[in-house]
């Protein structure tokens, strides 16, 4: 076994509080992370859903003729975006109203004029559902005379999109400040093992060797820590997952390059951590 | 091998620890460098082994000069210059040989020969008897020798020793000045710093190098100094040739 792994190992045996303790806070930023990777790679997936079922409506007036329609349905067939046009009557909306709200069966059945408008509803091709495709459509479909309002959802897929940029945020902030404390406690906890290894380290000063040398076996431990922190985290969001997917309700996993980018991050940020707190206390070693 | 030229080092609290000295120690020279506590001995020996940077002036050691030298590159010049000190600074607990060998290894040695090197070294210092005895349980004269041992590891062309007699009782301290002159027959230039001077004394005709207050007064290699005094009385107070 080559010296730097036999004292990082050795490190973790001299001081396994400090160094389960910077484990753990490397773990605790990064499962702040994994629940936000979680929770955003989930709502991507209900995006997708909502939005195949994305599509235009055109509330007619009520005294359009049937040729205004039909003139309108093609128009509209001929944009490349546009998969299918469906002209909903106002008896058949009224049907459809009944159907979908059966608990407001009296309400409809008391009514003496039909209040719901006809209108036309516009399928969007996959791939066309985007938020400038569907704005040129709803601009094209209210340019008609005989069209009273256009709706297309907007308010509700920007709501969700906003509702995932403060969980980003949110999600940024609280690892951050995780990651900083990680970063303080590895750097107690190499000063701690640099402290009971400064004679060695004088001496291997004194001899020549190089500064790379001296170095390794700390940023190992960093390494090491993190490595730790990282699968931690992984468990700790793979726990969560199981939870919620089984008392509350179903969510899916999130992609396995996600996971083991999150543990990479975790050893990348124990050998950035420990390398800057190295840097700085192997100073005091003269 | 070695030069100091109009070398100072000023610190914040302590002051004027070495004023404007120089001196050249060529290759397979041996040189005894004396003077009080204080007078700045370490502090040269310091500079030399590029510890630290001269405040004014420069040091220039085989080839390297700590004007020029970064940090990264320090490893260099300590491989070309082993060093031994008053308290030995061997690891405690482990044995003679394992001192040795920690020292090979973190000059990067092959693995398979780093025992028979440090046996080896152990033999050369007059300790392979003593190879697999802790380093505590060994006396004082016995920790030095392993302490040189280790600062040959590299097999360096310079050694500087500071107070390595010190600790010692006046046999041991013999026999590692006996150990030292033997090194430099062998072509090693070496520096050792005594106010011991006693043991000056015992070696006529070695060259000295007395600093007072942080000034170089004496150097009994340079024109002025009268070789009757650097051979066996006490080295009188002299302005060297700076």
């Amino acid at each position: 076994m080559s010296y730097a792994v036999r004292e990082a190992m050795a490190a973790f045996r001299r001081a396994p509080v400090l160094t389960g303790l910077a484990s753990a806070m490397v773990g605790l930023a990064l499962y702040v992370l994994g629940l936000f990777g979680l929770v955003a790679h989930n709502l991507r997936a209900s995006l997708v859903l909502l939005e195949e079922r994305v599509e235009v409506v055109a509330y007619l007036r009520d005294d359009v003729r049937t040729d205004e329609i039909e003139l309108a349905v093609g128009d509209l067939r001929q944009l490349p975006e546009v998969q299918g046009v469906e002209y909903v009557s106002k008896s058949q909306a009224f049907e459809n109203a009944r159907a979908e709200f059966p608990d407001f069966e009296q309400v409809f059945a008391d009514m003496e004029v039909n209040p719901l408008p006809a209108s036309l509803q516009v399928q969007l091709r996959d791939g066309s559902r985007t938020e400038e495709s569907v704005a040129r459509i709803a601009q094209v479909a209210s340019s008609f005379p005989f069209v009273e309002e256009v709706a297309y959802g907007e308010e509700w897929v920007q709501r969700l999109f906003t509702l995932r940029r403060i969980g980003a945020v949110t999600a940024a902030i609280v690892g951050i400040a995780f990651a900083v404390v990680a970063a303080l406690i590895i750097g107690t906890a190499l000063r701690i093992a640099i402290f009971a290894r400064r004679d060695e380290i004088y001496i291997m000063r004194l001899v020549g060797a190089k500064d790379g040398f001296v170095r390794r076996p700390f940023l190992l431990e960093g390494a090491l820590a993190g490595l730790l922190g990282g699968a931690l985290a992984l468990a700790l969001t793979w726990a969560t997952y199981r939870g919620v997917d089984s008392f509350l309700f179903a969510i899916e996993w999130i992609p396995a390059t996600w996971a083991s980018a999150g543990v990479g991050a975790g050893m990348v940020f124990g050998v950035l951590a420990s390398s800057l707190a190295v840097r700085r206390h192997l100073r005091e070693v003269t | 091998m070695i030069e100091l030229t109009r070398v100072s080092k000023e610190y914040p609290r302590r002051g004027a620890a070495l004023r404007d000295v120089s001196f050249r120690i060529g290759k397979g020279e041996f040189a005894f460098l004396t003077g009080h506590s204080g007078s700045g001995k370490s502090t040269t020996l310091r500079l030399i082994h590029m510890a630290e940077k001269p405040s004014h002036g420069r040091v220039r050691v085989g080839g390297y000069d700590s004007e020029q030298i970064s940090h990264r590159e320090l490893w260099k010049v300590r491989r070309r210059v082993g060093f031994v000190f008053q308290d030995f600074r061997l690891l405690p607990g482990r044995t003679a040989q394992e001192n040795v060998a920690f020292a090979l290894e973190v000059v990067g040695t092959p693995k398979k020969a780093i025992v028979p090197k440090a046996q080896r070294l152990l033999s050369q210092v007059g300790l392979a008897p003593k190879a697999g005895a802790l380093v505590n349980e060994l006396s004082g004269g016995e920790q030095q020798r392993v302490a040189v041992a280790r600062a040959l590891v590299n097999e360096p062309t310079v050694l500087l020793a500071d107070e390595p007699t010190g600790n010692l009782d006046e046999r041991a301290t013999r026999g590692i000045v006996d150990l030292f002159f033997e090194l430099n027959a062998m072509g090693m230039a070496v520096l050792m710093a005594t106010h011991d001077l006693e043991l000056i004394r015992r070696r006529p005709g070695t060259r000295v190098l007395e600093l007072d207050e942080g000034r170089l007064v004496l150097d009994s290699a340079a024109p002025s100094a009268v070789d009757g005094d650097a051979q066996g009385g006490r080295p009188e107070s002299r302005e060297a040739t700076s």
